[in-house]
């Protein structure tokens, strides 16, 4: 193994379940029903600052906690969340608007592995909502930019309409020390950019396969095949690295809701070495 | 049929489908090809008419276009430097399955089908080198396409 994720910090809070008020500062409304939540603490508790991949419990208050990656962070101990409206308590975020009060536990898991990454080339893979957890990482590497070797972001989205981060992928575009590949699963005339799944992007990367790290999340068959596809480009299983999304619950590793084989995803991940991963991608029941 | 320039021959050895194949094949093949260039929305491929060129692409972009009645047209996958445009030049009835539009400035090389299953079938081990270089495409395609039906993005 490579390296191992980052460890996750302690938790504050009064009771490891009891959420710590924060409010929302603005909401920038990102697709239809994808919404990015920037929200501060509401008094002088505050969670811990999360490293990339990390994420937190967001309460919309009488409804119920969803597990979010997080997507970034300001001073003043402010959050970034980028929220999809996919079912109750989603929907109920998505909803939300400046003023609004929102509970928040965390951070939790494992993190991407950064400094593994460091001295190496960096390939970050997204698909949809996948995008969110990596930013955090990809603005670690860009904030300290000669540490890191060739930097690659390839993020596919089913529409152009489905793609977030507008401003930023933009940015990204224009800089000329990293290489951004834009895919869409399917487009219209007034696309100019590529067509075809996110894997059809990986054989025209840029990276040195011995000495490159990859950061993979999205959907977990995304995932699996992203991990395949880096493989045949010689990226060793102990190099790539994805984020699990498997029902968190507690997100403290007790009421084993995201069990996955032997690891408690809130707990030993979101982020885990695909070479453990792999043999257990393959088995349904797991 | 008149000798293949030594410069269309010599960048149809250098596309990634021929790299690596026999040099005469590659002699042969080029006999007829032409190196064209169309502008941004020109159309390349025409669903229904005769698939008469196998296209490499050396660069642009070229859009894969479903239409259908009442829906816009749809682009289902687009096609870059060193990909191949078409194999219904291969399979009868030998007509285009889907549009095939320039997204931008793109040039590519044809090559003529008939001359081409000409030379295939005369050729048994030619034709072997060429459908091994085509079936990993077609397979690609297949597994991309499954891929696009399960949308990896479903909610």
């Amino acid at each position: 193994m490579l390296a191992e994720a980052a460890e996750p910090d302690e938790p504050s809070g009064p009771h490891p379940f009891a959420p710590i008020p924060y409010v929302v500062r603005s909401v920038v409304q990102e697709t239809p029903d994808t919404v990015t939540l920037a929200i501060a603490p509401h008094g002088s508790r505050r969670i811990p600052p999360a490293r990339p991949g990390q994420f937190a419990m967001l309460y919309a208050f009488g409804l119920g906690e969803s597990p979010i990656g997080v997507s970034g962070s300001a001073g003043e101990g402010v959050l970034f969340h980028t929220v999809r409206d996919a079912g109750r308590i989603t929907h109920a975020l998505t909803r939300l608007t400046p003023g609004d009060g929102v509970g928040v536990r965390g951070p939790y898991g494992r993190g991407w592995p950064m400094e593994a990454a460091r001295g190496r080339d960096v390939v970050i893979v997204a698909g949809g909502l996948g995008l969110p957890p990596l930013r955090p990482a990809l603005r670690t590497i860009l904030r300290d930019r000669d540490a890191y070797g060739r930097l690659e972001i390839i993020y596919g989205a089913r529409t152009p309409k489905d793609l977030v981060y507008a401003a930023e992928l933009q940015e990204w575009r224009r800089r000329g020390d990293l290489r951004l590949q834009v895919t869409v699963d399917a487009a219209g005339r007034d696309w100019y950019g590529d067509v075809g799944v996110v894997t059809t992007r990986i054989p025209d990367a840029r990276f040195d396969p011995a000495r490159t790290v990859a950061f993979v999340c999205g959907p977990e068959i995304m995932m699996k095949l992203t991990a395949r596809a880096l493989l045949a480009r010689g990226v060793p299983a102990s190099a790539t690295w994805v984020s699990m999304e498997r029902n968190m619950k507690c997100a403290l590793g007790f009421c084993g809701h995201c069990q996955f084989g032997p690891s408690f995803v809130c707990r030993d991940g979101p982020v885990l070495s695909f070479e453990g991963l792999a043999p257990r991608l393959g088995v349904r029941e797991v | 049929m008149s000798a293949p320039s030594r410069d269309l021959e010599a960048a149809i050895a250098r596309h990634p489908f021929f790299a690596g194949l026999a040099p005469e094949l590659v002699h042969a093949v080029s006999a007829g090809a032409e190196a064209r260039v169309v502008a941004p929305g020109a159309l390349i491929a025409r669903e229904g008419t005769p698939a008469d060129v196998f296209c490499l692409v050396v660069a642009g972009k070229i859009a894969l276009e479903v239409g259908a009645p009442d829906r816009p047209t749809l682009t289902v996958q687009t096609l870059g430097p060193g990909e191949v445009l078409g194999w219904s030049w291969l399979i009868p009835p030998h007509r285009w399955r889907f549009d095939a539009r320039a997204v931008k400035e793109t040039r590519f090389l044809a090559l003529p089908a008939d001359a081409l299953r000409g030379i295939l079938a005369d050729h048994p081990a030619w034709g072997f080198d060429v459908l091994r270089r085509l079936v990993p495409v077609l397979a690609e395609r297949l597994e991309n396409t499954r891929v696009q039906l399960v949308d990896l993005h479903a909610r």
